[in-house]
């Protein structure tokens, strides 16, 4: 099972590596991970996503809400939320493919950011499964490079800041 | 750093000396606690552990930078796995150098990340007094454990005209100590319907101060106690209901009871597996109620009918509130027959250890701490030393650091100058905690030590005699030292014994010596701590017991 974490941690040098280094201990695997400021500069938001099962999730939990640099751990796995995830991907497109190439950046309103004499650099935001189809569409025309953010995300609707 | 030490009612600090700690050290001097120079760090640790567990006020140590630092992690790392409060304070390379591989510098935070509740590296001045306080609420609050604060010398050096410091409200570590009314009620309920209930008491009683609460839990419902290694002296064998302990090598009524019971109740306890053994196997037959006040515990490692969130002082007191007495008449009866069932031994030629602990049993008085290091002698301390004292019984569980029994004898005698302090050892662990005898000296401590010498390392030994076939590997230490002579060197009297006839004799003198003693049994290495649960089995097959 794939569960994601939100997870509001005091915005202060080490965190990071107590985090991580809490997941390679204990054996949880991390699919992905993604930390930034958030709007309170004195916290930081991580966006984990973790393979494992019922046992390993609740630990998971558990084990984060442990630590004292940690302030809030959410499991949003099973919440409505908004989630988006950032990929750049250089494409071979030369004249005789660069119109195909373009035509389904455009399907999946991806963006050309660059423009190179044999290649395209696309940006394409969006959800998971976008990403994975936006992936397998291009990888026909040569995908020379690709690089990926982890997983954002946010539950939907209006939120009472302390919950 | 040190007003705010005191502040804390700091009485005394286990330190090593070096370039990183000299301001510390400096200003401790002319403060109002009392700095013990060691002889190891890791002793400083062990020292500051052995203060922290009889006391159950936090045990601080402070070190220099690298190297100072890193001799520490054995010793954090066992307070760590026993939740034992710690503080240990160590120098480090000034800011500016950190980072640049500078003499005497290790990254103390990354190292000791796994093996803390917590750690600070104190970058600014200003926030020294704040992090001090924060750091001993994180050390004793909640499931209690080792703080590090990282100090560089540049800092030590600063002055800061903070006075006042806040109150700790920390919104990243909010224990809940009070039980949930709704599960309270469903363990009264389940209380009511056992017919075979059973408490598992482990080190949670001795963290929280609970042994009344738990000795009352215990008589109101007629339910009968078995302890983890880490529980014992929770309740005093002598005690009708006391199983005594369960788990790997555990005492036949204790471990039969667990398998028999319809109602586990386990207090404070990690249910580790040198406890449970088989997992699927342990307690088939019960519910299993699990208090702790460490949420990330329930569930870990068995499965758990009832979880029960708080601190064991607060939580059973608000059980306690509600619960009607009951008679368990039957289930007495069948635990009066198990307990009739004694821990073996295969009475090997010459003089058995077990046949000292024994008589250390008979002759150790109520008020007595013990310490133990890691091996056979520890287990046989376990199993056959009566716990009268609450606290009293200090051995290192969860990580089994062998040279842990003398420094925390030295921390513990510190703290409790006038009790009778006892370490069990054995001559591997002897030779690992031998450094701190120059601490023991120079402080004047009337430690007695008894040393089970059978120039093994009985515990792997045996280990060999199950596992690999008898054939032994690194085990036998063939040309030991003169122990006399060491014991000598150290301002400390020697009683030798290796006749069962001169046992009494020896032990009585041993005990009454005015100053640092050390009673050397010469015992029969064939001897094997039984019963024992070999892996992968479950608790009821147990090797030694028909």
């Amino acid at each position: 099972m794939r569960h994601t974490f939100a997870v509001l941690v005091e915005n202060s040098p080490g965190v990071l590596s107590k985090v991580a280094g809490l997941f390679s201990r204990r054996g949880f695997n991390i699919e992905s991970l993604v930390v930034s400021e958030t709007e309170d500069s004195s916290t930081s938001r991580m966006t984990i996503v973790v393979e494992g099962d019922n046992r390993v999730l609740e630990q998971v939990g558990k084990q984060l809400n442990k630590q004292v640099d940690i302030i809030k751990v959410n499991d949003i796995t099973h919440e409505e939320t908004v989630e988006r995830q950032l990929c750049l991907i250089r494409v071979s497109a030369d004249q005789s493919t660069r119109q195909e190439v373009l035509q389904i950046t455009e399907v999946f309103r991806c963006r050309v950011v660059d423009i190179g004499r044999k290649s395209l650099i696309v940006e394409a935001t969006g959800d998971e499964t976008k990403m994975q189809a936006i992936i397998r569409s291009l990888r026909p025309f040569g995908i020379m490079e690709l690089v990926r953010t982890g997983k954002v995300a946010m539950i939907r609707g209006e939120r009472n800041k302390g919950k | 750093m040190v007003k705010a030490l005191e502040r804390e009612n700091v009485e005394m600090v286990f330190s090593y000396p070096g370039g990183a700690n000299l301001e510390i050290l400096d200003y401790l001097r002319k403060s109002s606690i009392r700095t013990v120079l060691v002889r190891h760090e890791q002793g400083a640790a062990h020292e500051a552990s052995g203060y922290a567990r009889i006391t159950g006020k936090p045990g601080v140590c402070l070190v220099t930078s690298g190297p100072g630092a890193t001799n520490l992690v054995t010793g954090i790392a066992a307070a760590s796995m026993d939740s034992i409060p710690l503080i240990a304070i160590t120098g480090q390379v000034a800011t500016s150098m950190v980072g640049t591989d500078a003499f005497q510098e290790v990254d103390v935070t990354g190292i000791t990340d796994p093996i803390t509740k917590h750690n600070y590296l104190i970058k600014d001045v200003n926030a020294v007094a704040q992090t001090v306080k924060e750091a001993f609420y994180v050390a004793s609050a909640g499931r209690p454990g080792p703080v590090v604060l990282d100090f560089p010398r540049d800092v030590a050096k600063a002055t800061s005209k903070i006075k006042e410091v806040a109150s700790i409200d920390l919104r990243g570590y909010k224990p809940n100590l009070k039980g949930h009314t709704g599960q309270i009620k469903q363990v009264i309920r389940l209380l009511a319907e056992a017919k075979r209930p059973l408490i598992l008491a482990g080190g949670g009683i001795l963290g929280s101060g609970s042994w009344d609460e738990l000795r009352q839990l215990a008589e109101s419902q007629q339910t009968p106690v078995a302890n983890t290694l880490m529980g014992l002296s929770s309740i005093s064998l002598d005690h009708p209901l006391a199983l005594g302990l369960a788990g790997v090598h555990g005492l036949p009524a204790a471990n039969l009871a667990i398998q028999r019971a319809d109602l586990l109740i386990g207090l404070g306890t990690r249910f580790s597996d040198r406890l449970s053994c088989d997992v699927e196997g342990f307690a088939p037959n019960a519910k299993i109620v699990h208090i702790d006040v460490d949420p990330a515990e329930i569930g870990k490692n068995v499965r758990v009918d009832i979880p029960l969130v708080g601190d064991l002082k607060i939580v059973l007191n608000q059980i306690l509130e509600k619960l009607e007495p009951v008679q368990h008449q039957e289930w007495l009866a069948e635990i009066a027959q198990l307990k009739a069932m004694k821990a073996p031994s295969c009475r090997a030629e010459g003089l058995s250890p077990i046949t000292v602990m024994e008589s250390l049993a008979k002759v150790l008085p109520a008020q007595a701490i013990v310490t133990t290091d890691v091996g056979q002698h520890q287990l046989w301390s376990a199993q056959r030393l009566p716990h009268r004292r609450p606290r009293g019984f200090i051995s290192s569980g969860g990580l089994g650091a062998m040279g842990y029994g003398i420094p925390a004898a030295i921390g513990a005698q510190m703290a409790c100058p006038n009790d009778l302090v006892v370490a069990v050892t054995g001559d591997g662990s002897f030779q690992m905690g031998l450094p701190e005898l120059g601490t023991a000296k120079e402080q004047k401590l009337p430690i007695k030590i008894l040393l089970l010498n059978n120039s093994y390392l009985g515990m792997v030994k045996q280990l060999q005699d199950f596992y690999c076939g008898q054939r032994y590997a690194a085990v036998q230490f063939t040309d030991n030292p003169d122990f006399g002579c060491l014991v000598k060197a150290y301002g400390g009297s020697h009683y030798l014994v290796s006749r069962e006839e001169d046992l009494s004799k020896a032990l009585a003198d041993f005990l009454a010596d005015p100053g640092m003693a050390v009673l050397e049994a010469r015992v029969a290495y064939e001897e094997n701590v039984l019963p024992m649960v070999l892996g992968g089995n479950c608790l009821s097959q147990m090797e030694g017991i028909e």
